[in-house]
């Protein structure tokens, strides 16, 4: 556990020594904060009169997606690069230790960038009756939808040597399950589009930022994410594996 | 504690990058690993330190096998690895701090390990810097301070001089040699003066396999063959010079300087010296040896020998 931590704490210090927290906590804000309070595109709470955080949680949906294999695609396509990742696995840690230790460190940041935004929700708390129970329940889904775009992240990360690449294979993999399955599933009818539905990001957010707490939402979350580790687990130890 | 290498093979596709190799190195040795580019020395030790595993065979350090006890391995061994690889966007002090909580170093030796591998490796006016602002000799002193930070018995260094300009190679090699003393080294390089200056073991690897194991003065002598000598005699006519050299009985050739007629280079035949016989001749005949020079092969001669085939 210690290693992980250690290996976190630095992942986690890079990240503000690199000013790319900076730039990435500015922009998010920047943005749901564009959103939530200003009347761009009429989705504002003003226009809405509505007291909650439904704009707010509907940005955020999209910048995570751009936001997190941002912060991921340094993170082992560098080491690839440089030989780092070599003399890492070297010392006394596993690779599941490495993994782990990467994702506990965007986690955090995100966690910090919610942080910052809760401002929004004392505002609006201030402004109108607001149902606290559903914005603790769409935090709760922006962090578990990090923590699955995370996984796919530091997967992209794993398998090549150029941070561009793990950026885009992020994005691509996070397209499939934010929009193509949910395409697919409105397409295709029957189990097949029953299965598509469930694939789709879309489908498991939405209810958890109406403050809809589903356990097969939080299982969907954290199989990606899970899956995502497990594979960058394993292409890290492939090393070992004898051929 | 020791390393036994045995049988160890390594693949890729069809090339095999080592090629049953066994060898075993005894606690507080120096050994040098020498070999062309390609020769399978960074596998090697890759293989070693436990980053990849071998196609065949097993490595042991002291009783633990790289197939099973990996973790047992890795605490106890310090690496460089080759191109010494360095987080560049950390200060020095942060990056051995770092490196230390990774390898076990407890909160309480913390403090004391940085300071005494600061000082070993002369990082104190640098640590505060990034890592990145650092020259080539001074990362590369990083690179042995991570290495070295967790007190481990064994070091694997990976061509820890290259790109050194000769005063810090001088330092990095008394460094090693100092360290050496009490913990087990295996260095590989392509210099050769690095290998007699500060191993007391070496071997030559070409193409995957282990072609010289010995100390490095033995080594030398085996490849040497016979007696080389460049001698000088005046006050005698060149030719008589000439064929009583060639007469002598413990004589295999003489060739003549075709710039100096008085210089000659004479090999004897295997395990003979001649010196005592031409000294005698030069007696009888009232000539003066003016130079008398051993012609001793060098490492590079040796290591041409054996690795270009």
């Amino acid at each position: 556990m210690k290693q992980i931590w250690t290996i976190a704490i630095r992942e986690f210090r890079a990240f503000f020594d690199s000013l790319i927290a900076y730039f990435l906590i500015t922009i998010f804000l920047g943005l749901t904060g564009l959103f939530t309070w200003l009347p761009v595109f009429n989705s504002d709470v003003f226009f809405n009169q509505q007291a909650n955080m439904q704009p707010f949680f509907a940005i955020a949906y999209w910048a995570m997606f751009f936001f997190i294999p941002a912060l991921s695609m340094r993170m082992l396509a560098e080491e690839n690069k440089s030989g780092t990742l070599e003399l890492l696995l070297t010392k006394d840690v596993t690779d599941w230790q490495v993994v782990l230790g990467k994702f506990v460190a965007v986690m955090l940041l995100v966690i910090v960038a919610l942080l910052f935004s809760l401002p929004f929700y004392f505002t609006i708390a201030w402004l109108g009756p607001i149902d606290h129970g559903a914005v603790i329940c769409g935090y709760l889904g922006i962090i578990l939808m990090s923590a699955a775009y995370a996984g796919i992240g530091i997967f992209a990360s794993s398998i090549t040597s150029n941070q561009i690449v793990a950026f885009l294979l992020a994005l691509l993999i996070g397209v499939m399950f934010l929009m193509v399955f949910g395409g697919l599933a409105a397409s295709i009818g029957g189990t097949l589009g029953k299965v598509f539905n469930y694939m789709s990001i879309s489908t498991h957010y939405e209810s958890m930022s109406r403050g809809v707490l589903d356990t097969r939402d939080i299982f969907y979350f954290l199989s990606i994410a899970g899956l995502g580790l497990l594979l960058a687990e394993t292409v890290l130890s492939k090393r070992k594996a004898t051929h | 504690m020791n390393i036994v290498v045995e049988n160890l093979t390594k693949t890729y596709g069809v090339q095999n990058a080592i090629d049953d190799i066994s060898f075993e190195v005894k606690t507080g040795q120096i050994m040098g690993f020498l070999g062309p580019n390609g020769a399978g020395k960074t596998t090697t030790m890759k293989i070693i330190t436990c980053f990849m595993a071998p196609t065949k065979g097993d490595v042991r350090v002291g009783e633990y096998s790289i197939k099973d006890e990996q973790e047992f391995i890795k605490k106890r061994i310090g690496y460089l690895p080759e191109h010494n690889p360095l987080y560049t966007d950390m200060p020095v002090i942060e990056y051995l701090t770092f490196t230390a909580k990774l390898q076990g170093v407890s909160k309480s030796d913390m403090n004391t390990q940085l300071k005494s591998m600061i000082a070993l490796c002369g990082l104190d006016k640098e640590k505060h810097k990034q890592i990145s602002e650092l020259s080539k000799g001074y990362r590369q002193r990083v690179g042995l301070a991570q290495a070295l930070i967790h007190d481990p018995e064994i070091l694997i260094l990976d061509e820890p001089t290259t790109g050194l300009d000769p005063n810090q190679i001088v330092e990095i090699r008394n460094l090693i040699k100092h360290i050496g003393e009490q913990k087990t080294v295996i260095l590989s390089t392509h210099i050769m003066q690095e290998v007699e200056a500060t191993c007391d073991r070496m071997m030559i690897i070409n193409n995957g396999k282990i072609v010289a194991d010995g100390a490095p003065t033995t080594i030398r002598k085996q490849a040497q063959g016979h007696e080389v000598l460049q001698i000088c005699i005046e006050d005698g006519p060149s030719e008589n010079i000439l064929s009583g050299l060639q007469n002598l009985a413990t004589v295999k050739s003489v060739d003549i300087n075709p710039k100096n007629q008085n210089h000659f280079v004479i090999e004897s035949i295997n395990d003979e010296s001649s010196k005592r016989a031409i000294f005698q001749l030069c007696v009888q005949n009232g000539w003066v040896i003016t130079e008398l020079v051993p012609v001793e092969k060098s490492m590079e001669d040796v290591f041409r020998k054996l690795t270009l085939n």
